[in-house]
């Protein structure tokens, strides 16, 4: 319904021109916007009550700046005091003094817990330390043996010594073993438990006092409801959780229940999980998740990792060409190799604003074959041809089209885009890689299939 | 089997002890008309029946219900809950032999716990079933299920992890006919339903299934995680979509979730929910009450 909250307000504040300042009255229609937005969005209900009051002082009486219409202004006001409750500034993993650093995952059944803490440890590998993954979900079957395999997997150490039944016995024997072994950090994984559960949240605490965890992490599930703030203030209640980790924002899930659980902890989310794979792990940026939570979209994620992805001396060398003009269709399959690297291209479009309306409504799905296609026909062309383009006549194209396995349909598209970018590419050489790759990709939605 | 309904209400009593008590201070404080309505409309939002049909509820109150007792308030409302509810109150038929049932849903929803009880009820009504290792995918997976294949005497037809789920099933519609069992119940590995590629996995699987027995699989079960937000909705319309499902299990009804998207998917998409899980163990699995359900919720 209110997909893009932007456009709405948009829509609203446009009759408001010419008033000077935001009144009670003037954004009676926005905050009420704003409401159902939030709670679409999964914000509990005493959070999102909490937080229009806060933002009702916060803008009336406010002068719009001369450089924003209102409903910018409004939407800043809105968006900053997200931003703040949901943490401000990325949060990070502290490790103590004395090692080995335990980290325990916690949470409910079924949010990710092992998943998490095997993607956690390649993650801490990855920044130089040497972690230790200890099972200690006795109860759920086979999930002991899902942390080993995921281990194996990504060749990390993990207890497996079957002697030790008990979370209790295993943890201890664990943190010998890992002190023999010159680990410096332990991450534990637990069985997924309710809140309400006494016995099982009293086991937890019994862990907590055998390991003294310097990271308590709450693992909850993105796509959860208005429970979120009793589950992970239940949690944080009995256990003084020191942050959040939110999995499978991959869905399309709004995440208001991450306003939700800053609002009632206070406790800052660290990481999200965006995929099933163990490398796919990000840390959590709150201005996005506010966006995301508003429905305006994942701009600024997307805009990362192009930019972390771009290898910026090849970037250089692109910008050069650019502006000599000999930017090439090898040129371009160089690009389509960092497109890659940023990720399944279906992640990449979720992340665009307005991307998922138009899979609603249109069907359109970016099929990753795609990619595949358009690699094989540039791959299917002389060296020639690549460079200059011009020679591709009929025949040629013919010829490409049978050698890569595709039609003279897709040949000919392809030329077209490839066209079309470097037309936009010229224009936009200037402000730099950014950009450029910002509009590689949009060129690339109309190569979906529709 | 005993009535694991008390358990689900005995577990909902809390939060909604604390809300009949917020509604009756309101009342008792000489509460204008209006701050009845919005604490009724509070109460089904932080349900997760979702604003609009939390506010075209109480809409209708508002237009219908002649009284101010908040009492019978709420009981217009429970019935129309209820109401809504009934339509897709309809049983499992597990008649045919072979049954055959495939259960769906994203990660961690509780498809194999589900299928764990699934199989202990049907073997306690005398049925033969045979279990299927359909999620190839996920690490120890297959594992998972053999433990409740074990705890429940039923036999898994099962591959090594990373083969094709498709396969899987072929073979254990084949075994279902070939053994003579009454039930076939599939695991799946759990998926989001915005991944398209893994959406067509799913297709493809119905589509194996059914090249064998035209009328099967005769149940494809979606696995509904309670404390899931709005976002089931979504979740429900793609797998809907994409495979057709024909009935609905909503889990971990033992928590303080309370499951209130049912009321929107029931309206909206009328699949008949046939379970609610609550808890851990092969006996907690109740069929579905829309009257009782509506009664936990408001
Ligand atoms: N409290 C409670 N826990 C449940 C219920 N149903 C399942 N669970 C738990 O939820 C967790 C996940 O259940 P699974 O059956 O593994 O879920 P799944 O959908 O098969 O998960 P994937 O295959 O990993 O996608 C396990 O710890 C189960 O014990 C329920 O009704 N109540
Ligand atoms: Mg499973």
């Amino acid at each position: 319904m209110f997909e893009n909250i932007s456009d709405r307000l948009g829509v609203i504040f446009k009759r408001l021109k010419g008033y000077g300042r935001l009144t009670e009255a003037n954004i009676q229609e926005a905050l009420r916007d704003v409401r159902m937005a939030l709670l679409e969005a999964d914000v509990n209900f005493k959070v999102v009550r909490e937080f229009i009051d806060r933002i009702k002082t916060k803008a009336v009486g406010r002068e719009v700046l001369e450089s924003l219409t209102p409903g910018q202004q409004f939407i800043k006001v809105v968006n900053d005091e997200l931003t703040s409750i949901l943490g401000g500034l990325p949060a990070d993993l502290r490790f103590g003094s004395k090692p080995p650093a335990v980290i325990m995952v916690v949470g409910l059944q079924g949010s990710g817990k092992t998943t998490t803490a095997a993607k956690l440890a390649r993650y801490l590998k990855g920044k130089g330390r040497s972690p230790y993954l200890v099972p200690a979900d006795v109860y759920r079957p086979a999930a002991i043996l899902q942390l080993r395999r995921l281990a194996d997997e990504i060749k990390m150490d993990v207890f497996a010594d079957d002697v030790f039944k008990t979370p209790q016995e295993i943890c201890r024997e664990a943190m010998r073993v890992a002190g023999v072994m010159g680990h410096d950090t332990l991450i534990v994984d637990t069985a997924g438990r309710l809140h309400i559960d006494e016995a099982l949240m009293c086991e937890l605490k019994e862990l907590k006092g055998i390991l003294k965890p310097c990271e308590m992490l709450f693992v909850a599930d993105a796509m959860t409801g208005q429970d979120a703030v009793n589950t992970a203030g239940g949690f944080d209640r009995e256990l003084d959780i020191t942050g959040i980790i939110l999995t499978k924002l991959d869905g399309d899930a709004r995440g208001g229940a991450a306003l939700s659980m800053a609002a009632v902890t206070g406790k800052p989310i660290k990481f999200v999980g965006i995929g099933e794979k163990v490398d796919a792990i990000e840390p959590f940026y709150p201005d996005r998740m506010a966006g995301r939570i508003l429905g305006m979209g994942d701009v600024l994620t997307l805009i990362e990792k192009a930019h972390e992805a771009v290898d910026v001396k090849k970037a250089k060398e692109m910008e050069e060409k650019l502006r000599k003009d000999s930017f090439t269709l090898e040129d371009f399959r160089e690009q389509l190799h960092q497109i890659k690297k940023m990720g399944s291209i279906e992640n990449i479009l979720s992340m665009m604003p307005g991307f998922k309306e138009l899979q609603k409504s249109h069907g359109v799905n970016p099929d990753p074959k795609d990619l595949i296609k358009i690699e094989a026909i540039i791959n299917s062309m002389t060296k020639e041809e690549r460079r200059k383009p011009d020679v591709l006549n009929g025949s040629r194209r013919k010829r490409i089209a049978k050698g890569s396995g595709t039609t003279v349909q897709d040949v000919n598209k392809l030329i077209k885009q490839y066209l079309q970018i470097k037309q936009m590419m010229k224009v936009f050489a200037r402000s730099g890689s950014r950009a450029m790759f910002g509009r590689t990709l949009n060129a690339f939605r109309g190569f979906m299939p529709s | 089997m005993k009535n694991i309904f008390n358990k689900l209400k005995t577990g909902l009593a809390k939060t909604h002890r604390s809300l009949t008590n917020k509604i009756e201070d309101i009342f008792s404080s000489g509460a204008s008309y209006q701050e009845i309505m919005d604490s009724l409309e509070e109460s089904l939002i932080t349900a997760d029946v979702g604003v609009n049909v939390s506010m075209r509820m109480t809409n209708w109150l508002k237009e219908n219900a002649r009284t101010r007792d908040i009492e019978e308030l709420k009981c217009f409302l429970r019935d129309s809950v209820r109401d809504i509810l009934k339509r897709c109150q309809s049983p499992l038929d597990i008649s045919k032999k072979p049954c055959i049932i495939m259960a769906v849903g994203v990660n961690g929803a509780g498809k194999t716990t589900t299928i764990g009880k699934l199989a202990a009820r049907f073997k306690e009504e005398g049925k033969s079933v045979l279990l299927a290792a359909g999620d190839t995918f996920r690490a120890a997976a297959v594992e998972q299920l053999d433990v409740w294949g074990k705890r429940t005497n039923c036999n898994v037809i099962k591959y090594a992890h990373g083969g094709d789920p498709a396969a899987v099933a072929f073979d254990a519609v084949k075994a279902a006919v070939a053994r003579d069992v009454d039930i076939l119940i599939l695991d799946t590995a759990g998926r989001l339903h915005t991944k398209t590629n893994l959406m067509e996995e799913l297709k493809k699987i119905r589509r194996v299934i059914k090249r064998e027995i035209t009328e099967a699989p005769h149940e494809i079960l979606l696995v509904l995680d309670a404390s899931t937000g709005q976002n089931a909705l979504n979740q429900a319309k793609m797998f809907n979509d994409a495979v057709g499902i024909t009935g609905i299990v909503l889990t971990k009804l033992d928590g303080t979730a309370k499951g209130g998207i049912i009321v929107a998917i029931a309206d909206e998409l009328k699949i008949p929910i046939r379970y609610v899980g609550v808890g851990e163990t092969v006996e907690d699995l109740q069929e579905f009450d829309a009257k009782e359900f509506a009664d936990a919720l408001i």
